[in-house]
């Protein structure tokens, strides 16, 4: 695997024809970078997000994967081109098997599909012991974890995470933060929303913070971490998130 | 006599888990009820019929004490086949333009007057009195103790049986199967998957319809093959995927089961005329107690 360059330019996007979402956002993720999207509720991260993976229609603006311009393409187009998503909610399939889920997202490179079931087992090896089971059936942490290995089965140069903390206890935030990392170390390009700013910059190379729409402030990780401004639009804490 | 009323049941039932199928797989996939999905039984039986009829000339003998021999599996197969083309063109002339309106109503009514014209086109192309596969009189035997049944009934029960297993097989074990299921528990992450949506929106049709025609191709052997049958068995068709729970294709077998057996069993206690009924009671039965169904997920 090797990661892509995503880089998009003057993004307009939304749900309706002359309501955007996204105004005029400009972005890029360098190949093999984690780049971390914050931002209060409404912001358009969510937005943004899916307009990437063409679940939401772009209206102006370029959405470039390695100098390939993917933006208004159908979604099976793009996971061809190696777009991979992980939706926020209901992000596997319930009343399918783990083994099955990670199938679904393998048969578009169906030759190699036996070699990747290998690879994400290597990677989540609590997901083998459980691959028979329902994974509408499984705990909060191990349901991340098909849902991102079945996005990891597409083979992406890019993934696309949308708030994988979301509603996981603090002890396995730190275990998918960790997973995310690994996930970027075989070479890939990964591109994340989330709430838990410091636990999400703590594994993150850059940071956008985006309000209404647009970039508000974008920088290293580290100095986001320290950025007063940051802390303030998040926790209203003064000084800081670290 | 219980055991005979049971045994009705299950030659009804076999006739409506394979109609249901394919309802609750469209219901539950393109998410409205398809109210034209009876017709589909119904042209299954009739394009059977005419196949069986152009084969006739074959002279071919019948399977040992079964009424007919190969021209009339032949005829199953090609009527199936077609009903399967005949739902792929419905949707694209019909229900394709309306999915992208967004208004689900529009399809639901939409699916009424399809429902209208394809019965209507039947009487139209085949007259309105009712045909059957067979001429011959088949006596009922007995099977088990106190339950008599023809050779042709015992057929259409390990058929529609026989059937069953192999969309069962199909579903777990194949590509498009798997995708079929993905597509129903959840279309966007389908899709984000890989899953070329469309191509197995057209290959459900397919299925859903050609088991709609096997349904009706049984319904003409055991019963007779008339234009409004498929609208007449589209009540306890509903009742049994509802029953069975919308989206579960094992629920649905059950519930096509569970409605012919209870509609036969009826008999005993109340008149016949009151039958049809007996799917209307089961199903809001079920809509009151649990309107997941028994084998659906709760949403």
């Amino acid at each position: 695997m090797s990661g892509a360059t995503l880089q998009v330019s003057r993004l307009v996007a939304g749900y309706t024809r002359g309501v955007p979402i996204v105004r005029g956002l400009s972005l890029s993720v360098a190949a093999g970078e984690i780049v971390t999207v914050l931002g209060p509720n409404g912001a358009g991260k969510s937005t943004l997000v899916k307009a990437i993976a063409g679940l939401v229609s772009v209206f102006e603006g370029s959405i470039c994967l390695d100098g390939a311009d993917l933006a208004g393409c159908k979604t099976h187009t793009l996971v061809r081109a190696g777009v991979g998503f992980v939706p926020q909610t209901a992000n596997v399939f319930e009343r399918m098997s783990v083994q099955e889920n990670l199938e679904i997202g393998g048969y578009v490179h169906r030759s190699k599909l036996k070699e990747r079931l290998r690879a994400i087992y290597d990677l989540f090896p609590d997901l083998e012991r459980l691959r028979h089971h329902p994974a509408g059936k499984l705990s909060g942490g191990q349901r991340q974890m098909v849902a991102i290995g079945r996005a990891l089965m597409i083979a992406p140069k890019l993934l696309i995470l949308d708030e994988p903390s979301a509603g996981l206890s603090p002890k396995l935030v730190g275990m998918v933060f960790q997973r995310v990392r690994a996930v970027r170390d075989t070479g890939v390009t990964i591109l994340m929303v989330e709430q838990n700013a410091k636990a999400a910059l703590n594994i993150s190379d850059r940071g956008y913070v985006l309000a209404e729409g647009q970039e508000r402030i974008s920088d290293a990780a580290g100095a986001l971490l320290h950025n007063p401004e940051v802390g303030e639009l998040y926790l209203g804490a003064k000084g800081g998130l670290a | 006599m219980i055991a005979q009323l049971l045994a009705n049941g299950v030659i009804l039932g076999s006739t409506l888990a394979l109609g249901a199928i394919g309802l609750t797989l469209t219901y539950n996939i393109l998410n409205f009820a398809n109210f034209a999905h009876g017709s589909l039984l119904s042209w299954g039986a009739y394009l059977a019929f005419t196949f069986a009829l152009a084969f006739v000339g074959a002279n071919s003998a019948d399977f040992g004490p079964l009424s007919f021999g190969w021209p009339l599996l032949l005829a199953l197969i090609l009527g199936a086949a077609l009903t399967g083309v005949l739902a792929i063109v419905v949707d694209l002339l019909v229900f394709r333009p309306l999915r992208r309106s967004n208004v689900q109503v529009a399809l639901v009514i939409a699916s009424f007057a399809v429902s209208l014209m394809l019965r209507n086109l039947i009487v139209v192309v085949w007259g309105p009195e009712p045909k059957y596969f067979t001429n011959n009189i088949q006596i009922q035997q007995q099977i088990l103790p106190g339950v008599r049944a023809t050779p042709d009934q015992i057929f259409v029960v390990v058929l529609a049986l026989l059937l069953v297993v192999l969309l069962h097989l199909f579903l777990k074990h194949t590509r498009l199967g798997k995708e079929m299921r993905a597509i129903a528990d959840n279309p966007v992450l389908a899709e984000v998957s890989g899953v070329n949506v469309r191509n197995v929106i057209y290959w459900t049709w397919v299925l859903g319809g050609s088991l709609a025609a096997a349904g009706g191709v049984f319904y003409g052997l055991t019963v007779q093959i008339l234009p409004e049958m498929g609208f007449n068995l589209l009540l306890p068709l509903f009742a049994a995927a509802i029953l069975g729970g919308i989206g579960s294709i094992y629920g649905a077998v059950l519930g096509g089961f569970v409605i012919g057996i209870a509609s036969d069993l009826s008999v005993a206690v109340i008149s016949p005329g009151y039958k049809p009924a007996v799917a209307f009671v089961i199903m809001i039965l079920v809509l009151l107690v649990r309107p997941s169904g028994i084998l659906g997920e709760k949403k």
